[in-house]
């Protein structure tokens, strides 16, 4: 049954999604050649680091063959508590403390997500519906419902603090925040321990097959409850990242986007399935979602037409494969 | 299939589970807030609110019984409605008369209702046809519908309806409140389809074994088909509902529905991976989530804690249910092979 | 005996297990040597797998010891298992479809020698050295999934290999490759016997093994009935030991004389599977097709029933043209197919035996749109009836019934339509031998009702047993006609391997 897939088929998905991207890019450029400016580069970026690494911890789930839709209540929950933490004991403390807190946070929840989904064998997709209600509602019932525009100094200090910046000269700003390194960092983390420990392997070997992965001593329950706790802490840094860079505590932001990530994750040639999905694709997806979100007006395409948009390309993306599939399936017999 | 199940099956079953916590829950609240909670009044509101997001459930019951699951309820009952507002406010105004208006109006319902069977048959053609994998399928089309929805009416909501377009969500009939009539009735039709009609047999048989009901020779394209336009009507119709209760249209309306919607199949005891649910778990799980959350409503606790709470309930569900699945699974592994 | 039990790398004494109150094992000896290599024979149910869970410590016995390599050992769990050699082979392989050969045939030793990271090099070195020592050549880079069966095979007894596999327990070996792998096959387990490496053979068909192994063991109802060199058992005493009586099959009665072309096969045709493919079936004929796994039959099957689209070809019934590559118009013209894999292909196991004979009816049963229930269940009972379905309730679930009732539900479900041709795959495969003849009983019978079988096995005497006449295959091709009354198993058996 599986002798018909061709070695190279979902890397070309990844080349599918990069092409649409370089034709979006000419197409924009063409039409507007301010586009294609660094300007514009350093503000895509800076757009996709939050939904990135939200992605990153998206793909994981999905590789291990499971769902998540709560990390992004995670998210909020940990970089809001954690702020309302430090704002009550310690407000002047260093941001990189609070960043760990958020992540601790983070992982903390994501171990609840573990622990049902690991150790009681619940179907992941209800699990975490269940858990973004949990979370979101405990967050806002029990530690705050209000915005927080005054948070902890530091954190502010670190979003002033970039990369790069400049002034082009055409007279166009841009900047590089130094949350473009966590993302960074969330790459090569993530992508040391899929492709270079056994944990990693093990991650993909039971995305491609659980019963296999059980029967030759792979450590089923706890290699899964590793991935939700990886992703809660992914989670909990993409949080505080999210309402430092944004310089606000903002309780209801943030929870929403989970569709929108699975679906950049998706389409960089994830497969539902489980065993599937690659960094490289991931990113390539976020960044095609991102720029649909941010530019589509320069290709003549009114913003109200984003949802739409984005919509088809993932009815594209993920429709021609399983299309393919599906035929190639029809003419094995 | 028969009604002739014994007393012992009837209370095995998980829908009795439910019935019991429905009735808990309603024993509950009307003793912590007796006068409140049994007032007339509270009763009413109740039978007003749940219908929307109750037919949205039954739509993802009958996708989720073949093993699919369809994530563009929303999407569509939005579309819907938008779609019915437009021509409701274009084609006629408040000062029209009654019955000029009600012409409009039913042309505006079947207006709805054409672009829920209409979406519905998009998803049923994804899925059947191009084999996308339903999650997938609807994500992106509910993204497309909404989408629409956004794009007709530039993200803002559409106002300004005849009076009588308050019938459908607003009116009572012999005391009782149109919503939960249409509710009714939706419940009871799906129910006849899915116990009583040879296309419910093999919906629910489908999402049993798809492989053995390809070798059975059942049309598998069309009933899928069937199944997304039956799931886009039922929510056409959530979508006409909360149009006339909200007195306009819009496309965001409604956002939580989605997974409010899941929540209360997989509550109903809906299995997600089909073969499984019936109408009355379904409607149980309803009720037991709308007494629950009127009831904190009274006792004055935020919408906030009733998301966590209703988040608790699913999870506690499931971990009751699936430890009867594993029971059941650890007296199959000790029959020898 | 007491040396046998001195030396020997697996000995189990007095082994018993019992499942809640069902005695799956019944004070069972064995033992395996080093490099010796045993079939364990027996039918479903007669306990083999239980054995096999055993030794590989996925279940504990209930009374009895356990000794590997000499080592009593009270508590076992696969880990421990395989930490002293013990790799078992599944039917499926347990392969991982999306990793590549070289992660899969070393990803257990990695686990075993606790590494924490990754090295692809030494994964390689790894793979590549199982590879060289059987001798083969796959490409390390492939991905499992792009691999045809035989290939995936040899990548798992390389994994076993690879983990230092004193003994490699082989579940249903050969069921999956064809004669030339078959014979690749052996090699390498004489190969590995050399080398000091154990086999074990869980099989229910031996024959291709028996000339590579030392020992028989036969199972029967959780006893060990039988036990001897493999030089002393051939098919037929093997047979009689594991089934525990001769199971006299009467053989087909002649065709109707005059009986008329019921269906017309012409040059079916599908590019990588098979080719050619023609033949006519009478009223009240059996057809048997035979050929080894990989032959076409399967597929030949399929396109029969419209499941696989021939990209040439026609099926006519009864003089009309059936539209090919569509189920739906095969069953209308009244063709009826009973798949292989009963449990995934032919039953909704968990819905009720009710429903699962009814769904072939519902059309036929519904009025104004309803369906009439109890007329549903009328009809459904009745076939349930004469085919002597043992079942307590027809609202049960069908997968609280035994194999051979199962066969007869999926059977029920197309002889309620009234079918004219149908075509079964495989009719008996994993159903206990009782019931294997009656199944075989119950097939003589619906062709002397006039309508026509094809039988698809690689079952032998079961051909023989039912089968008018018997078409070949080989490599997508039908090779050979022959008269199922007058040919001999040993002579099909020699056609088909040929």
């Amino acid at each position: 049954m599986t002798g018909w897939l061709p070695k190279d088929f979902w890397t070309r998905n990844e080349t599918l999604v990069a092409g649409v991207i370089a034709l979006f890019c000419i197409i924009a450029t063409l039409s507007d050649p301010r586009f294609f400016t660094i300007t514009t580069v350093s503000d895509l970026l800076r757009a996709s680091i939050v939904i990135g690494i939200l992605a990153v911890g998206a793909m994981l789930v999905l590789v291990s063959g499971g769902i998540d839709v709560s990390f992004t209540a995670i998210a909020v929950f940990a970089m809001y508590s954690s702020t309302v933490l430090f704002l009550a004991i310690w407000p002047d403390a260093p941001w990189p403390l609070i960043f760990a807190v958020s992540v601790a946070f983070g992982a903390f929840l994501g171990a609840f997500n573990g622990f049902f989904i690991a150790f009681l064998g619940l179907p992941t997709l209800i699990v975490t519906l269940g858990t973004l209600s949990i979370f979101r509602g405990f967050l806002l019932t029990f530690i705050g419902s209000q915005r927080i525009s005054d948070l902890p100094p530091d954190m502010r200090d670190f979003s002033r603090g970039v990369l790069a910046r400049g002034t082009t000269e055409a007279g166009n700003f841009y900047s590089i925040p130094w949350a473009a390194l966590a993302l960074v960092f969330v790459i090569v983390l993530t992508w040391f321990i899929l492709k270079k420990t056994m944990l990693g392997r093990s991650i993909y070997a039971i995305g491609g097959s659980v019963e296999s992965a059980r029967r030759i001593g792979i450590n089923v329950k706890w290699t899964q409850f590793f991935v939700y706790v990886y992703v809660g802490a992914l989670a909990g840094l993409a949080g505080i990242i999210h309402g430092s860079v944004g310089r606000m505590a903002d309780p209801f932001s943030l929870v929403g986007l989970e569709l929108s990530v699975i679906a950049a994750v998706v389409l960089g040639g994830a497969r539902l399935i489980g065993g599937y999905g690659t960094l490289t694709g991931t990113l390539l997806g976020v960044a095609l979602i991102v720029i649909v979100q941010n530019s589509l007006i320069v290709v003549g395409i009114p913003t109200t037409w984003q949802s739409v948009t984005i919509g088809i390309l993932i009815l594209l993306g993920t429709g021609v494969p399983a299309y393919r599939a599906k035929r190639a399936a029809a003419r094995a017999g | 299939m028969t009604d002739h199940a014994s007393t012992k099956t009837i209370t095995s079953a998980p829908e009795f589970r439910l019935l019991i916590i429905a009735v808990f829950v309603f024993g509950l609240m009307s003793v912590l807030s007796p006068d409140r909670f049994l007032s007339a009044q509270n009763l009413t509101s109740m039978a007003f609110q749940f219908p929307e997001f109750a037919i949205l459930a039954l739509a993802m019951t009958i996708t989720m019984l073949t093993g699919g699951i369809d994530l563009s309820v929303v999407g569509v009952a939005n579309l819907s409605a938008v779609v019915a507002a437009i021509i409701l406010t274009q084609f006629a105004d408040p000062a029209m008369p009654a019955s000029q208006s009600v012409i409009w109006l039913s042309f505006a319902i079947a207006a709805a209702l054409c672009i829920g069977a209409l979406a519905g048959l998009v998803n049923g053609c994804l899925v059947a046809f191009f084999g996308l994998p339903p999650i997938l399928a609807t994500l992106g089309s509910g993204l497309v519908f909404t989408g629409f929805a956004i794009a007709m009416t530039g993200g803002s909501a559409v106002m300004g309806f005849p009076d009588t377009v308050a019938v459908i969500g607003n009116a009572q009939v012999l005391g009782i409140p149109v919503p939960l009539i249409l509710f009714a009735l939706l419940a009871i039709v799906l129910h006849l389809i899915l116990t009583r009609t040879a296309f419910g047999l093999r919906v629910t048989m489908f999402g049993a074994n798809p492989l053995a009901a390809l070798y059975a020779a059942i049309d598998i394209n069309r009933m899928l088909i069937k199944v997304y336009v039956i799931a886009g009507l039922f929510s056409s119709v959530a979508g006409l509902i909360i149009m006339s209760r909200a007195n306009s249209a819009k496309a965001d309306y409604g956002s939580s529905y989605l997974l409010l919607a899941v929540l209360i199949a997989v509550l109903g005891g809906v299995n997600p991976y089909g073969g499984y649910g019936r109408v009355i778990g379904v409607v149980l799980a309803v009720l037991s989530m709308q007494f629950l959350s009127s009831g904190l409503n009274m006792l004055q606790v935020s919408n906030f804690a009733r998301e966590l709470i209703w988040g608790a309930l699913l999870i506690l569900v499931m971990v009751i249910n699936t430890h009867a699945v594993t029971a059941l699974r650890g007296s199959f592994a000790k029959t020898p092979k | 005996m007491s040396s046998d039990h001195d030396t020997a790398f697996i000995d189990l004494r007095a082994i018993t297990k019992r499942y809640a109150g069902v005695t799956a094992l019944d004070s069972v000896d064995f033992t395996v040597q080093p490099g010796e290599a045993v079939c364990l024979a027996g039918e479903n149910g007669s306990g083999k797998s239980t054995l096999i869970k055993i030794i590989s410590g996925v279940e504990p016995a209930t009374e009895g010891t356990v000794r590997i390599a000499g080592k009593e050992r009270p508590y076992l769990n696969p880990r421990i298992s395989a930490a002293a050699g013990v790799m078992v082979i599944f039917q499926d392989f347990s392969l991982f479809p999306n990793l590549s050969v070289a992660e899969n045939i070393a990803f257990a030793t990695q686990l075993s020698t606790h590494e924490r990271f990754f090295k692809s090099r030494a994964t390689r070195e790894i793979a590549r050295k199982a590879l060289d020592r059987i001798g083969v050549e796959i490409d390390l880079d492939a991905r499992v999934e792009t691999l045809p069966v035989a290939q995936k095979q040899l990548v798992a007894i390389c994994r076993a290999l690879a983990s230092q596999a004193q003994l490699i327990i082989m579940d249903e070996p050969t069921t999956a490759l064809t004669e030339k792998e078959v014979r690749r096959l052996q090699g390498i387990i004489r190969m590995l016997k050399d080398e000091g490496v154990a086999v074990i053979f869980v099989s229910h068909k031996l024959a291709e093994v028996l000339e590579v192994s030392e020992k028989v063991v036969v199972l029967r109802n959780g006893k060990k009935v039988a036990e001897g060199p493999a030089t002393d058992f051939d098919t037929q005493s093997l047979t009689y030991h594991m089934t525990g009586r001769d199971v006299p099959e009467v053989p087909p009665s002649e065709v109707m004389a005059g009986a008329e072309t019921l269906m017309h096969v012409e040059s079916l045709t599908k590019e990588g599977s098979f080719a050619d493919i023609s033949f006519d079936l009478k009223t009240g004929e059996v057809l048997g097709i035979t050929g080894l796994l990989g032959s076409g039959r399967t597929s030949v099957a399929k396109a029969l029933f419209g499941l696989v689209a021939p990209d040439a070809g026609s099926i006519t019934v009864e003089g009309k043209p059936v539209p090919t590559g569509d189920p739906q118009a095969a069953s209308m013209a009244r063709i009826g197919y009973v798949p292989e894999d009963r449990l995934t292909e032919g039953l909704f196991l968990s819905q009720s035996i009710l429903r699962n004979v009814a769904i072939g009816r519902l059309d036929a049963h519904t009025s104004g749109g309803f369906l009439n229930m109890a007329g549903l269940v009328d009809e459904a009972s009745d076939w349930l009836k004469r085919l002597k379905v043992k079942a307590p309730d027809v609202e049960a679930p069908v997968q609280s019934l035994s194999g051979g009732n199962q066969q007869r539900v999926a059977l029920a479900r197309w002889l309620s339509r009234a079918p004219r041709v149908l075509v079964l795959n495989g009719p008996s495969v994993g159903v206990d031998v009782g019931s294997k003849a009656d199944i075989h009983d119950i097939i003589r019978d619906l062709a002397s009702q006039g309508i026509g079988i094809i039988v698809i096995s690689d079952d032998l005497p079961e051909l023989l047993a039912t089968c008018h006449r018997i078409l070949v295959m080989r490599d997508g091709r039908i090779i050979d006609e022959l008269d199922g009354r007058s040919v001999t198993e040993d002579d099909l058996a020699h056609r088909l391997a040929s």
